[in-house]
């Protein structure tokens, strides 16, 4: 029972992180109908800068400065060159968006080197806390979990009640009426892209000291965000999140519980190989019924 | 359009001249690479024929790349195990009954992808597919009896009638083969009925509604013919490496497909191959030299979208295509 809530729990920190890598890549692909695949890449550089600035400073908040820093300005980079290709087919688009994952991949090799770096834990969140009586979790996950909860409570209110937001929810449906109506949608794809590559940096500087920093460590992640929003809907906030938590959560007890369960009725080195067939493939399976079900998405308005 | 013909007609001399070329050289080692472009020549026209002809951008072919080559691959490593496939099918290591397995594997898992992803249009698609090949490719690392990470690797290559395979001149002639062959059936296939009814999906799929046609079961035959030629070049190239590994179904590796058909120039069968001789060639190049051919071929990319439109078949022709 207490292993069952702890890996709820880590479903949802799985989830919460999948939900700032989906924001952006959502919103991107709503309002700019383009697919990003070098959004994973801005996920790596917020974790390789946390990683050295913690190095160097030993100061985590500094860490998670440097990583927004760095991934909004990998963003704003990006995105000019993306402005060249507006009015170039989707697929142009798409090729470059890869060509660029090679870059930052070889850049990054070039910078830091091929082994991977590693993050420690902030000594203040290093323990574990007491959930419920007798429960405990490791303090840094469920502070990765309230992170995650109060940037998308943010995250949602601005894009229900700014005026930002309403521009962005505007351009989301339909982003010609939005620029015939005088909005300067130039300068509102910036922000979106450049919001979305702030908080995919965020995700990896808080991910970073779970996991090894290194090269390619945004691709898989990306793949789950993809699986997320078109479980969620492109274009919408609130798909993302729900998209993401369930494809996190899937992935997760999936993980830790296919081959146990499995073996109850198989024998064991049978029961890890099927279940690992099985963790891998659930998040994709997820997806593949919601298409089915609702190809549009479970929260898209079209 | 005549120029492209003349073009079509020197690449085929070329081609079919280019292993005597290197008898005369002393050049036999670049065979192997030869055979290599051929092989992604036929994955490029593969992805060429859904992309291209059908206007659907697939960002999974590696997964079914991959799929062909783990299908020969097993099929050799239950032959020399003299073990049976789930306790049911005998291995083999005979290219008459590994290629055409691959091929139908390939289609048979293209089916069930195609059917799901086809139900969506656009960027979602790409991304659905990609999603999919990543699944393949999650399926096959978690393979522990096929050396999940590791890969397996095949004794030697496949056996076909008395010709030795070993030898790379051969080798490279009978994956030319299959390019002619597979690239002979895309052409039949384009220039036919169906071939009309996908250019028509492209182009305007409410009008093909509007004369009476469901675009769906045209859509899906194309995908899974496409997949189908992308597992035969995957068993070609594990063939060729004598390797099977999760490697070939890397999103990557789908990438690296994408651009060799716009590097190539679309909707033709001479773009793609242009494109993997270009793409395959200068890769071998700069790997020799330097360890960040990542880094070029991004730029590279990066740079031929912004300042082109067409691949290099249109450059030559001086074709306006839209």
């Amino acid at each position: 029972m207490v292993l069952i809530l702890e890996q709820i729990l880590n479903g949802v920190q799985l989830g919460v992180t999948l939900f700032l890598i989906s924001a952006g890549l959502t919103l991107v692909l709503g309002i700019m109908g383009l697919v990003n695949l070098a959004h994973g890449s801005l996920f790596m550089i917020g974790a390789y800068a946390a990683a050295t600035v913690a190095a160097r400073t030993g100061s985590f908040l500094a860490a998670i400065a440097a990583a927004v820093i760095a991934a909004a300005a990998a963003g704003f980079f990006m995105e000019s060159i993306f402005r060249t290709l507006y009015e170039k087919p989707h697929l142009n688009q798409l090729l470059a968006t890869f060509g660029l994952v090679l870059v930052f991949n070889d850049g990054v090799s070039i910078v830091w080197g091929r082994p991977p770096l590693f993050m420690t834990i902030p000594k203040v969140l290093s323990g574990s806390i007491e959930i419920f009586p007798t429960v405990f979790y490791p303090a840094y996950r469920f502070a990765i979990i309230l992170a995650g909860l109060v940037l998308s409570i943010v995250l949602y209110f601005c894009i229900q009640k700014t005026r930002i937001g309403m521009l962005i929810r505007a351009g989301a449906t339909n982003p010609e009426m939005l620029s015939a109506l005088g909005v300067n949608i130039r300068q509102l794809y910036t922000v979106v892209f450049c919001a979305g590559a702030l908080l995919a940096g965020l995700a990896g500087a808080l991910i970073g000291p779970l996991i090894s920093v290194q090269i390619g460590m945004g691709e898989n992640v990306l793949i789950l965000a993809f699986a997320a929003i078109i479980v969620g809907g492109i274009g919408s906030i609130r798909g993302a999140m729900v998209g993401a938590l369930l494809i996190g959560g899937a992935d997760t007890l999936t993980r830790s519980f296919a081959s146990d369960f499995l073996r109850t009725f198989l024998i064991p080195s049978t029961a890890d190989n099927v279940g690992g067939v099985i963790s891998s493939v659930v998040p994709y399976l997820i997806m593949a019924a919601v298409l089915l079900w609702r190809p549009q998405g479970l929260f898209s308005r079209v | 359009m005549r120029r492209e013909q003349l073009i079509t007609a020197l690449l085929f001399l070329l081609f079919l001249a280019l292993p005597a070329g290197t008898y005369l050289t002393g050049t036999q080692s670049i065979n192997g690479l030869l055979t290599r472009i051929v092989i992604f020549a036929i994955a490029a026209i593969s992805l060429d024929f859904i992309m291209g002809h059908g206007g659907l951008i697939s960002f999974g072919h590696a997964g079914f790349f991959g799929v062909g080559g783990y299908v020969v691959a097993i099929l050799a490593f239950h032959d020399t195990e003299q073990s049976r496939f789930l306790g049911l099918l005998q291995g083999t290591n005979s290219l008459v009954w590994s290629l055409p397995a691959a091929i139908l594997v390939g289609g048979a898992v293209a089916l069930p992808i195609g059917f799901l992803s086809l139900k969506t249009r656009g960027m979602s698609f790409v991304m659905i597919t990609l999603a999919f090949a990543q699944m393949l490719f999650f399926f096959f690392t978690s393979l522990s009896i096929y050396g999940a990470d590791d890969g397996l690797s095949m004794k030697t290559r496949n056996v076909l009638f008395n010709l030795n395979l070993q030898d790379d001149a051969v080798f490279y002639y009978v994956s030319l083969i299959a390019l002619l062959g597979y690239a002979f059936l895309c052409h039949r296939a384009l220039n036919s009925r169906f071939g009309m009814v996908l250019h028509g999906s492209r182009d305007s799929e409410r009008r093909i509604l509007a004369v009476g046609i469901s675009v769906f079961p045209y859509r899906l035959v194309a995908f899974v013919f496409s997949a189908m030629g992308a597992s035969l070049a995957g068993a070609l190239f594990a063939n060729l490496v004598q390797y099977a590994s999760p490697d070939m179904l890397r999103w990557s590796v789908s990438g690296e497909i994408m651009a060799i058909v716009i590097l190539g120039g679309t909707r033709s069968l001479v773009g793609p191959v242009l494109g993997s001789a270009l793409f395959v060639g200068s890769e071998t190049l700069c790997k020799s030299f330097t360890d960040h051919w990542g880094l070029l071929l991004g730029l590279i990319l990066v740079g031929a979208m912004i300042f082109t439109r067409e691949g290099i078949l249109h450059a030559l022709t001086g074709a306006q295509s839209r």
